[in-house]
C-alpha cells in the first residue's frame, strides 16, 4: 500500500513466425527492470493479444514480428484494442522491420518501432515513459 | 473509466471494467473500499473457489487451462487467478501461465488475470481474496486460483480456496518427497498429472497411502491431452457441495475472512510499527526479542484503551 506503482506490460507475438527469443529477451529485461510482464507466447491472433491486454489491464503492449507481416498484424492489434474500447493502451513494436515501413506503422497508431541493434536501455526507457504518461 | 462505470461494468460483465477493478485492488487505489463495498454478496457466497497448487513443472497451468475448457463445456462462466512470483531483486515478474490458456482468449465468459506475489510469501498475492470477490460479482463460478510453484510451506491456498487440489507429477523426485510433510496433509484432492509416464503408477501408490489415512482421493490426469479433467472437476465440486451441506465451507470462509482482515490490518500499520521500532531500538546490545516485547506492550496499551 502506498508504494510506487508497479507497471504491467504485455509482450505478444502476432502471426505465424515461431521465433520468440527476441520477445523473451525483452520480457526478461523488463522483468529485471521491475515490470510485471505478461507473455502470451507464439502464434497468436491480433484479437487474442488485444483481449489478453484488456483482461490483464496492461499499461503498454509490445509486439514482436520477424515474419514480414508486421504492417497488417501490428495495426490489427491497434484496431482490436480500439474496437473493445481500449484505444488508450499504447502499442509499440519491434523486429525485422524495414526503415521505409516505420512511418506508415506510426500512421497506423504504432507509437514506436524498434529495429535490430536498438540498445535494450532505450527499449526499456520507452516502455517506462509510456507507462508513466498513461 | 470512473468508479461508477467500473462498478456498473462489473455487473454487466465488461472485461475492461473487471480488469480495471482488479488493478485498483492490486494498487491499493484510494477508491478501492467504495468498489469492494459495492460487490454482490450473494454471488460471492455461492461461488465455488478452487485452488490448484503443486511444485514447479507439475503441470498446474496446463491443468488449469483444461479445467477452463471443461467448465465452458458445462456452460459455466469461469474466473482464473494465476499467481507468479515477483523477483526479489527487481520486483518485476514474468507471467507465462496465459500461454496455456490462450485458446480461451476470445471467450467473454473466461476471465483470466495474472498476478504477481509482490513480496508476499505463502504462494499467493495479498489481493487474491478481493479479486475473487470481484470475479464472483461479475458472474464467474467457479473461480480457479493457480498458485506459484510451491514447496512445503505455501499453504495459503488451502485457506482461501473452498477446495484445493495438489498437483504432482512423476520425475519431480525430491519435490514430491518434500510435499509429503506439508501440503499433502491439508490438500482436499491429490492429482498425479502426466499419468502416461512410466513412474506415474508408483507415485499414485505412494500418494494413496497418505490419502487413505485422510480419506482423500487420488486422481490421475494427463492434462496435455485433457484426460482425467472431468473426474477432477466433479470430485472438487462434490467436495464443495458436501462441505457446504456440513457447514464446513462456511466455517472455512469465516476463518479466512478473519485471516484476511488480520493480514490487511498488519499491512496497513506496518509503517507505523517500523517507526515505533526505530524510536525504541536505541540500544543495539539488547536482544531483538526483548525490544519486540517492549514495542508490543506499548502497542497493546493503545489497542486495549
Amino acid at each position: 500500500m502506498g508504494e510506487k506503482k508497479v507497471y504491467r506490460v504485455l509482450i505478444g507475438k502476432p502471426g505465424l513466425d515461431g521465433h520468440d527469443r527476441g520477445a523473451k529477451c525483452i520480457a526478461r529485461a523488463l522483468r529485471d527492470s521491475g515490470f510485471e510482464v505478461v507473455y502470451t507466447g507464439i502464434r497468436r491472433t491480433p484479437e487474442e493479444i488485444a483481449m489478453a491486454a484488456i483482461q490483464e489491464d496492461v499499461d503498454v503492449v509490445g509486439l514482436s514480428s520477424l515474419s514480414g507481416a508486421h504492417m497488417e498484424l501490428f495495426s490489427e492489434v491497434v484496431e482490436a484494442l480500439k474496437k473493445h474500447g481500449a484505444s488508450d493502451i499504447p502499442v509499440i513494436g519491434g523486429g525485422i522491420i524495414p526503415e521505409e515501413d516505420i512511418e506508415e506503422l506510426k500512421k497506423r497508431g504504432i507509437k514506436k518501432v524498434f529495429t535490430p541493434g536498438t540498445p535494450m536501455e532505450e527499449i526499456i526507457k520507452t516502455f517506462r515513459e509510456l507507462c508513466e504518461n498513461k | 473509466m470512473n468508479i461508477e462505470e467500473i462498478i456498473k461494468g462489473i455487473k454487466e460483465r465488461s472485461p475492461r471494467a473487471i480488469a480495471r477493478a482488479i488493478t485498483m485492488v492490486e494498487n491499493g487505489d484510494v477508491l478501492v473500499e467504495d468498489l469492494l463495498s459495492s460487490l454482490d454478496k450473494e454471488a460471492i457466497d455461492r461461488t465455488m473457489v478452487f485452488g490448484i497448487t503443486g511444485p514447479p513443472g507439475a503441470g498446474k497451468s496446463t491443468l488449469t487451462g483444461k479445467m477452463i475448457g471443461y467448465c465452458r463445456k458445462l456452460g459455466k462462466r469461469v474466473g482464473v487467478i494465476a499467481v507468479d512470483p515477483s523477483s526479489p531483486l527487481s520486483g518485476g515478474a514474468i507471467h507465462g501461465d496465459r500461454i496455456r490458456m490462450m485458446e480461451h482468449s476470445l471467450d467473454m465468459d473466461v476471465v483470466i488475470r495474472s498476478m504477481a506475489t509482490r513480496g508476499r510469501l505463502g504462494g499467493l498475492c495479498a489481493s487474491a481474496g478481493a479479486v475473487c470477490r470481484i470475479l464472483a460479482s461479475s458472474g464467474c463460478n467457479p473461480i480457479i486460483i493457480e498458485t506459484v510453484g510451491v514447496g512445503q510451506s505455501e499453504i495459503d491456498i488451502v485457506k482461501i480456496a473452498d477446495v484445493t487440489a495438489l498437483v504432482s507429477a512423476p520425475g519431480l523426485g525430491d519435490d514430491i518427497q518434500a510435499l509429503k510433510a506439508g501440503l499433502m496433509e491439508v490438500a482436499d484432492v491429490m492429482v498425479v498429472n502426466k499419468a502416461d509416464k512410466p513412474e506415474a503408477q508408483m507415485l499414485a501408490v505412494e500418494l494413496n497411502e497418505i490419502a487413505r489415512e485422510k480419506g482423500t482421493e487420488v486422481i490421475l490426469t494427463i492434462a496435455s491431452e485433457g484426460k482425467g479433467i472431468d473426474k477432477l472437476y466433479h470430485t472438487m465440486e462434490k467436495i464443495y457441495l458436501e462441505n457446504e451441506k456440513k457447514g464446513i465451507k462456511q466455517q472455512k470462509r469465516i476463518e479466512y475472512r478473519k485471516k484476511e482482515i488480520t493480514d490487511w490490518v498488519i499491512e496497513m500499520i506496518r509503517g507505523d510499527i517500523e517507526k515505533k521500532i526505530d524510536s525504541i531500538d536505541t540500544d543495539l546490545d539488547k536482544d531483538p526479542r526483548v525490544v519486540a516485547s517492549k514495542v508490543a506492550s506499548e502497542l497493546k496499551d493503545v489497542l486495549v484503551n
